[in-house]
C-alpha cells in the first residue's frame, strides 16, 4: 500500500513533543465533544420536560425555545471554528516539525519534501 | 475513454433526453402551457452535468481516480460537495415539509442533522484521511486482520448503503412522479439511469461536481425563495412569526393536531402553539434516541466518510467539515423560514393535500412566491426547484451506488477474494465499473420493487445502523490501544443485528390488527357522525352548513380508507416479523443500539487478544496525528 520507509513509530510515541502533543489534544478534543453532545441533548430534553420554560415568550411572539435552537447552530459553528483555529495555529505546527523531523531521519533524501508538505 | 465506453454513453444520454422528453409532455401540477418550461429547465441542468461527466470521464484512469478523484479535491471543493451528499430531498424537501406541518418540532430535526459534523470533524475526519484509502474498512483493516474486517466492513457499508438508496430510490420515484406527473417506474429508472451514467464514467470526479452543483443549485434557489418570502416583512425575524401566528390556517391546523385540548384555546394560542414544541415528538425518549442515532450516525455513513479520502491532507480534510458545516447550517436555517412560509403562503391543509409527508411543500412555496401557478415566474420556480430536486436525488444515489460498489470492489473482490494475487490498475477499475453497473441496476430493481411500501423507516435505520456499527469501530480503532481484529467483527455483527432486529420489532412496521381495530373504529362512528353532520345541514347558519359539508365529505374519505385497510390486511394479524404488536415502544433503537455496538467492540477486543493490532498502534496513533507519509498513499 505505501512505499516501504523505516519510520520509527515508538520513537515518535516517546517523543516528549508527541506525547504534549497527544495530551492537549486528547482534552480539547473529548471536552469539546463532551459540550457539543451535551448542549444537542438539552435541546430535546428541554422540549420534552421543560416545556413551560420554552414556551416564554422574549421577543415579539418569539419564544424561549426558539432562540435556544438557534443557539445550537451558533454554538455548534463556534465550536467548529475554535477547534479550527486552534488545530491550524497549535496541533498542525507541532505535528508537521514531528513529522518533518523523523521523516528525515528515516526517509531516502528523494522524499523528503513530499513529507515535509504534508503536515504544513 | 474506449470505443465501447463511447458507444455506452451515447446511448445512456439518448436513453436520458428520451425519458426528459416524455417528463415534458407529461402532466405537471403548473399550469399545461409552462410545460416547455420545466423540460427547458431540466434539459438545462441535465446537460450540464453531462458535460461535467464528459470532462470527468477522460480523467479518470486509475483505482484512485475512480474511486477518490485522484485525491486532487480542495477543501472548499469537498465542503460543497459533502453539502450535496447530505442534503438528501428527504433533508431539503422533508423538513421544510415537516416545519409547514408541525412547526417547531420539524425545526428540531434540522439541529441535529447540523449538530452531526461535530463528530465528524473532531474525531473522525483527519485520522480517516490519515489512515485510510479509498474505503470505510480501509480503516479498519489497517492495524486489523484485513480479511476479516474488510469482509464484515464491506457487508455493513452494503447494508447502509442499501437502506439509504431504497429510501432515496423509493422516495425519488414518488418525489419525481408528483412534480413531473411521469409514472412511478420511469421515474425511478431516469433517476437511474442518470445516476449510472454519472459514476461509471466519470467516478468520484463527475460525481464530486454533480454534488457541487447540485448544493450551489440547492443553496442559491433557497436563498432567492427565502428573500422573497421575507422581504415583506422587512426582513424582521418576529414581525414574519407574527404572521404566522395570527394565520387562520396555522391555526385550524393546530387545532386539528392537538384535537379535543384544542377546544378551550383561543385563536391566537393556537396560533402561537405552532411556534412551540410537542406537535411531532410524543416520546421524549424518541426524541433523544433519535438525536443520539444522528449526531453519531453521520459520522458512520460510508458515502460522507468517503469523501475524506478525496482531499489530500488532514488539513484539507479539516477545511472541508468547516465549509461543510457552514453550507449545511446555512441551509438548515433557511429551512425555518421556507418551512413556515410555506406554512403561512399555501397552507398546511393544502400542502398536506397535495403529499401527506409535506414533501411538497417547498415547491408549492416557490411556485407561489413566483405569482402562482397561472404565471410565468410561478412556473419557472416551480420548475427550478422540481430540477433541484431531482438533481439532489440523483447527487445522493451517486454518491451511495459510488460507496458499495467501492465496498464490493475494492474490499471484497481486490482486498478479499483475490488477495495475494494483486489486481493490475487497469483490472481494478474495471473491477469498479463492474461493481457499480451491478449496483446501479439493483438499485433500480429495488427501487421498482419496493413501489409503495413505507420506506421512511429506512433512512432511521441506516443512521441507527451507522451509529451503532460502522462509528464504534471506526473510533475505537483509531482511538483505542487494545482494539483488534475480534472488538471489529463483534462490534460490526453486533451493532447491525441490534439496530434492525430493535427496529423490526418497532412501531415503524405495520401491525394490521392495529390498522383494522381503527379501520373498524371509523367505521363504527360513522353513523353517529353522519347523522350530526345531516342534522347540521339543516341549519340557518351558513358557516355551519359549511363545516358539515366538509365533514361529510371527511368522512366519506375516511370510510373508504377504512374498508380499503380491512380489504388490504384481510385475516393477516401479523405484521412482517410475525408479532401482533410491537414489543418496544420505541421508534429509533439507537439509545439501545449504540451503547450495544460500543461494548461489543469493547468484550470481542479484550476476548480475542491480537498482539499485530496492538504493535501496529504506535504507527496508527502517530500517523493520524501527524499525517506522516500520507501522501505515498495518495501520489500516483
Amino acid at each position: 500500500m505505501t512505499t516501504p520507509v523505516n519510520v520509527d513509530w515508538s520513537a515518535i510515541t516517546r517523543d516528549p513533543r508527541f506525547q504534549s502533543l497527544h495530551r492537549r489534544k486528547t482534552s480539547f478534543l473529548w471536552g469539546m465533544m463532551a459540550v457539543a453532545v451535551l448542549y444537542f441533548l438539552m435541546l430535546p430534553v428541554g422540549a420534552a420536560y421543560f416545556q413551560d420554560l420554552f414556551k416564554i415568550k422574549v421577543w415579539g411572539v418569539v419564544n424561549v425555545g426558539l432562540l435556544f435552537a438557534l443557539s445550537e447552530f451558533v454554538v455548534t459553528l463556534c465550536i467548529a471554528i475554535l477547534y479550527s483555529r486552534k488545530a491550524s495555529s497549535d496541533f498542525d505546527v507541532i505535528a508537521a516539525e514531528i513529522a518533518a523531523d523523523f521523516a528525515n531521519r528515516s526517509a531516502p533524501a528523494g522524499e523528503r519534501r513530499a513529507d515535509r508538505g504534508v503536515g504544513a | 475513454m474506449t470505443q465501447p465506453l463511447k458507444k455506452w454513453s451515447a446511448a445512456a444520454l439518448f436513453a436520458v433526453a428520451a425519458l426528459a422528453a416524455r417528463t415534458a409532455c407529461a402532466q405537471t401540477p403548473g399550469d399545461t402551457d409552462y410545460r416547455w418550461l420545466t423540460f427547458a429547465v431540466f434539459a438545462v441542468i441535465i446537460l450540464i452535468t453531462m458535460y461535467v461527466t464528459y470532462l470527468a470521464a477522460k480523467r479518470v484512469r486509475s483505482a484512485s481516480d475512480f474511486y477518490t478523484a485522484g485525491g486532487g479535491v480542495s477543501g472548499f471543493q469537498n465542503g460543497w460537495a459533502i453539502a450535496g451528499d447530505y442534503l438528501s430531498a428527504a433533508s431539503f424537501l422533508g423538513i421544510a415539509g415537516l416545519i409547514a406541518l408541525y412547526g417547531y418540532d420539524g425545526f428540531m430535526y434540522s439541529v441535529g442533522f447540523l449538530v452531526a459534523y461535530i463528530t465528524v470533524l473532531l474525531l473522525i475526519a483527519e485520522p480517516c484521511r490519515n489512515i485510510g484509502r479509498y474505503t470505510l474498512a480501509d480503516i479498519l483493516a489497517y492495524r486489523n486482520d484485513p480479511q476479516k474486517t474488510r469482509v464484515v466492513g464491506a457487508l455493513s457499508v452494503i447494508a447502509v448503503s442499501t437502506f439509504y438508496l431504497t429510501a432515496q430510490m423509493v422516495g425519488g420515484g414518488v418525489l419525481v412522479k408528483t412534480l413531473i406527473g411521469i409514472n412511478y417506474e420511469t421515474s425511478v429508472a431516469c433517476v437511474g439511469v442518470l445516476m449510472l451514467s454519472y459514476v461509471l464514467f466519470g467516478g468520484m470526479i463527475a460525481t464530486t461536481w454533480v454534488q457541487i452543483i447540485k448544493a450551489v443549485l440547492l443553496v442559491c434557489a433557497s436563498l432567492v425563495i427565502v428573500a422573497l418570502v421575507w422581504a415583506p416583512y422587512g426582513f424582521s425575524f418576529p414581525a414574519f412569526l407574527q404572521d404566522i401566528v395570527v394565520d387562520p390556517r396555522v391555526q385550524s391546523r393546530v387545532a386539528t393536531l392537538l384535537g379535543d385540548p384544542a377546544k378551550n384555546m383561543s385563536a391566537l394560542e393556537l396560533g402561537q402553539r405552532f411556534l412551540e414544541p410537542g406537535l411531532y415528538f410524543k416520546a421524549p425518549i424518541d426524541q433523544i434516541s433519535l438525536g443520539l442515532a444522528l449526531i453519531f450516525g453521520t459520522a458512520g455513513l460510508p458515502h460522507i466518510l468517503m469523501r475524506f479520502f478525496t482531499v489530500r491532507t488532514a488539513l484539507q480534510a479539516r477545511r472541508s467539515v468547516v465549509w461543510a458545516m457552514a453550507i449545511i447550517g446555512g441551509f438548515y436555517l433557511l429551512t425555518l423560514f421556507l418551512g413556515f412560509g410555506a406554512a403561512h403562503a399555501v397552507g398546511p391543509a393544502n400542502i398536506a393535500a397535495v403529499d401527506a409527508g409535506g414533501n411538497m411543500a417547498a415547491p408549492l412555496l416557490a411556485q407561489f412566491i413566483g405569482g402562482g401557478p397561472n404565471s410565468l415566474f410561478g412556473n419557472f420556480m416551480l420548475a427550478f426547484v422540481s430540477a433541484v430536486a431531482f438533481a439532489t436525488i440523483v447527487a445522493v444515489v451517486a454518491g451511495l451506488v459510488l460507496a458499495s460498489a467501492s465496498a464490493i470492489a475494492h474490499d471484497l473482490y481486490v482486498g478479499v477474494f483475490r488477495a495475494g494475487k494483486p489486481v493490475t490498475p487497469e483490472g481494478q477499475v474495471r473491477a469498479a465499473r463492474v461493481a457499480t453497473l451491478i449496483v446501479g441496476a439493483l438499485s433500480i430493481g429495488i427501487g421498482i420493487g419496493a413501489k409503495g411500501q413505507n420506506v421512511a423507516v429506512l433512512v432511521g435505520l441506516a443512521f441507527a445502523v451507522a451509529a451503532s456499527a460502522n462509528f464504534p469501530c471506526v473510533l475505537l480503532t483509531l482511538y483505542w490501544k487494545r482494539c483488534n481484529t475480534g472488538g471489529i467483527v463483534a462490534g460490526m455483527l453486533v451493532g447491525t443485528i441490534a439496530a434492525v432486529g430493535l427496529t423490526l420489532v418497532s412501531p415503524n412496521l405495520t401491525y394490521p390488527k392495529a390498522v383494522k381495530a381503527a379501520a373498524h373504529k371509523v367505521l363504527d362512528g360513522e353513523a353517529a357522525k353522519r347523522a350530526a353532520a345531516s342534522e347540521a345541514l339543516g341549519s340557518a347558519d351558513n358557516d355551519v352548513v359549511a363545516k358539515a359539508k366538509k365533514d361529510l365529505a371527511a368522512l366519506d374519505k375516511a370510510v373508504t380508507k377504512a374498508k380499503a385497510d380491512i380489504d388490504k390486511w384481510g385475516d393477516s394479524t401479523t405484521s412482517f416479523m410475525g408479532l401482533e404488536e410491537p414489543l418496544i415502544q420505541m421508534k429509533n433503537p439507537g439509545i439501545f443500539s449504540i451503547p450495544l455496538g460500543f461494548l461489543a467492540v469493547l468484550i470481542g477486543s479484550l476476548l480475542f487478544r491480537d498482539r499485530r493490532a496492538e504493535a501496529m498502534w504506535d504507527e496508527v496513533y502517530v500517523r493520524q496525528n501527524t499525517g506522516l507519509l500520507v501522501s505515498k498513499s495518495t501520489a500516483h
